[in-house]
């Protein structure tokens, strides 16, 4: 069984504002029978201001608390306060939401822009499904949103893709596309999300130093170097100092010094710690 | 709510009070190892032997060595089939259905990926098994047909001994996962002509953790682990006593109650017809007549399964579903997507599997209590009008 925040758990046995609203001055549609997952949601706009907010859902128990939640979140707020809603914010209104299920946060986002879209009066479709290409035939997710998914969450594996947007999740064929998007997504992180994710884990213990080193390697720098046809192998972690090997085309690179200084460190650096201290054993 | 019906028992089943009795002892001063050479532990030996008979008589085997006592149900079908491909290794063909239990779906998928070439016998609507896709897959490079008795998501037995016969008379092995099928329906090791049976203990009223392969007497097959000389070398290990004895005692009153399994039957099908006479938006995924007496697999369009789960739940009420979000894939169950079932009831299927112990109180229970979780859950769904009480268009 899921586990399940007690609000997850309240919001799907008790779901407010189900309905519909009759001349709504927006609707947004998301999802469909063959994904398993839908949600129509329907919106009062008065003044700028968001008056009623009413919702369908078709889909499990994550699905229906989610909804629920967006629609509470934005009611009485106007909307650009609205529009500044995440999929991230859906989830932490619940409590949190097993990872398998953070899709159901991203239906909730979507659907509140495409309603927001409709009572502007532009073309009611999303633009992450209809511009862009489709990455995922499955489930019919596309480039834009995965790239945006990515970005607003954090996201570092196709696993976290998956569990966000679904994309992947069926026949699996788009998976290398996903790992092209993810890594580029990777590349254009600014300096600032990895000075986030350091404050938060100091001070490191030994394993954990060890645990983040590791991460960063495999999810940060090695795509990084494998799209110029390098790799890079961990082969040592003591204390603050970072043994590694280059590998592939790396290897032999003239410019070897300059990639272990300025790219492994700084990510290191950026990622781990500041006085974190890069190796090369050849 | 503090009551739990228990209607999820082709997931696992009570232990049977009469089991628990019988298995105490061995839990407690009984614990000699029957290798040892001691009365001590010889002693518990002829009661591991005793259970061997028992399971034995349960599968109409004719000799209790032919009984190989495992860890559980895909321990033994993992035996039964890398045990017959490291003997037969240069046929390079192997067969079995699109919609096994993963013990067997996931190793052929591994076996594919190491060069092994598999053939998928799909099934039609009802869930029954393609049979001239079988024949004209048998080859004289088939190394192993491994076929289910009953299907664990529908019930719906397939024809195991017209497998029999054609596997006989092409000198193919022939192997059954029998997990969902013992202690529901009679069967007969012989009769079917298998080489191969598996069985777990857990889904007839027995603990968790206790698995059976039958072999066939002169059936060839190597072992997986190498160790001691435990069940005739084919798995060693010290044995589990107090599992194989509870099995033993299981298998036994799994046998005599077989009769019961009627009274069973008609619950399940007055919870059936109940389900299927009350609302407009299911169906039944399966076939109606060849099915285990305890299991019914029906389709709410929709509306989604692990939603249903969920408020079925909070009365108590504990059942299966075949829905993605549940389970944690992203795809519906592969048996009715196998089957052809449309995505508009495939979301929202609910298996109900019943035991002997399950009262026709519980089953009127639960009859009285889907309206309220359906129809809110309808009410819920963008797909469905309350007030025409019709299905919007679909977009598919």
């Amino acid at each position: 069984m899921w586990d399940y925040t007690d609000k997850v758990k309240d919001l799907y046995k008790h779901p407010k504002n189900v309905g519909t609203i009759d001349n709504a001055d927006a609707v947004g549609e998301v999802g469909s029978i063959v994904c398993g997952d839908a949600l129509t949601l329907y919106l009062k706009i008065e003044d700028n201001i968001i008056k009623d907010a009413k919702f369908q859902t078709f889909g499990c128990g994550s699905a229906i608390a989610s909804s629920s939640a967006l629609t509470e979140m934005i009611i009485g707020r106007t909307v650009e306060e609205a529009e500044k809603i995440t999929n991230r914010d859906i989830a932490d209104y619940l409590g949190g939401l097993p990872e398998q299920k953070m899709h159901c946060s991203v239906m909730g986002r979507e659907a509140l822009e495409k309603a927001l879209a409709d009572w502007r009066g532009e073309e009611v479709a999303p633009h992450e499904e209809t511009e862009g290409d489709v990455i995922c035939q499955c489930f019919g997710v596309t480039d834009p949103l995965i790239r945006k998914v990515i970005r607003e969450n954090n996201l570092k594996t196709v696993e976290d893709v998956t569990n966000y947007t679904k994309a992947g999740g069926a026949c699996g064929s788009c998976i290398p596309k996903i790992e092209d998007i993810l890594n580029e997504e990777l590349k254009k992180q600014p300096a600032s999300a990895g000075a986030e994710v350091k404050k938060e884990k100091l001070p490191l213990s030994n394993i954990k130093r060890m645990q983040l080193v590791e991460e960063t390697i495999s999810d940060v720098v090695r795509p990084i170097l494998q799209k110029d046809g390098g790799n890079i192998e961990l082969v040592d972690i003591d204390g603050k100092k970072v043994m590694v090997a280059l590998r592939g085309a790396c290897a032999n690179c003239l410019v070897s010094d300059v990639t272990l200084k300025n790219l492994v460190q700084e990510k290191l650096r950026e990622f781990v710690e500041d006085d974190i201290e890069v190796i090369e054993v050849r | 709510m503090n009551r739990t019906v228990y209607l999820d028992n082709n997931a696992t089943t009570m232990v049977d009070p009469e089991v628990l009795e019988e298995m105490l002892p061995f839990l407690k001063e009984r614990y000699g190892n029957p290798s040892s050479m001691h009365d001590f532990g010889g002693d518990v030996a002829r009661d591991l032997e005793r259970a061997r008979m028992r399971v034995a008589e349960l599968l109409g085997a004719e000799n209790d060595y032919e009984i190989v006592f495992t860890g559980c149900g895909t321990e033994s079908d993992n035996l039964a089939i890398l045990g017959t491909l490291a003997y037969f290794r240069d046929r390079r063909h192997i067969i079995t259905s699109k919609v096994e239990h993963p013990a067997v779906l996931n190793l052929y998928r591994k076996l594919e990926r190491e060069g092994y070439r598999a053939s998928y016998v799909p099934v039609d609507r009802d869930g029954k098994l393609d049979m001239e896709f079988l024949k004209k897959s048998l080859g004289d490079d088939t190394a192993l047909v491994s076929i289910m008795h009953a299907n664990n998501e529908t019930g719906v037995i397939f024809p195991v001994e017209e497998i029999g016969r054609l596997c006989r008379e092409r000198g193919v092995p022939y192997h059954i996962d029998g997990v969902q099928a013992a202690g529901k329906i009679p069967i007969d090791v012989k009769k079917i002509q298998c080489d191969l049976y598996s069985i777990s203990g857990h889904k007839f009223h027995a603990p968790k953790g206790m698995g059976v392969l039958y072999i066939r007497r002169g059936t060839r097959i190597r072992p997986l682990m190498y160790g001691g000389h435990q069940e005739r070398g084919r798995r060693p290990g010290t044995e589990n006593v107090p599992g194989i004895v509870a099995m033993g005692k299981a298998a036994e009153l799994a046998l005599q109650n077989l009769p019961a399994e009627e009274r069973v039957r008609a619950l399940r099908d007055r919870l059936e017809s109940g389900i299927l006479a009350r609302f407009s938006n299911v169906q039944l995924n399966g076939a109606k007549d060849a099915r285990v007496p305890n299991t019914t697999n029906v389709g709410f369009e929709y509306i989604e399964g692990e939603a249903i789960l969920l408020y079925l739940n909070e009365k108590g009420i504990a059942a299966s579903s075949g829905s993605a979000c549940s389970s944690g894939s992203l795809e519906p169950s592969h048996v009715l997507r196998a089957m052809g079932v449309p995505f508009t009831a495939a979301h929202g299927s609910i298996r109900f599997s019943l035991s002997r112990f399950t009262t026709g109180e519980e089953v009127d229970y639960t009859i009285s209590a889907l309206p309220e979780i359906i129809d809110r859950l309808l009410e819920i769904s963008p797909f469905w009008d309350s007030a025409t009480k019709q299905c919007r268009p679909v977009t598919i």
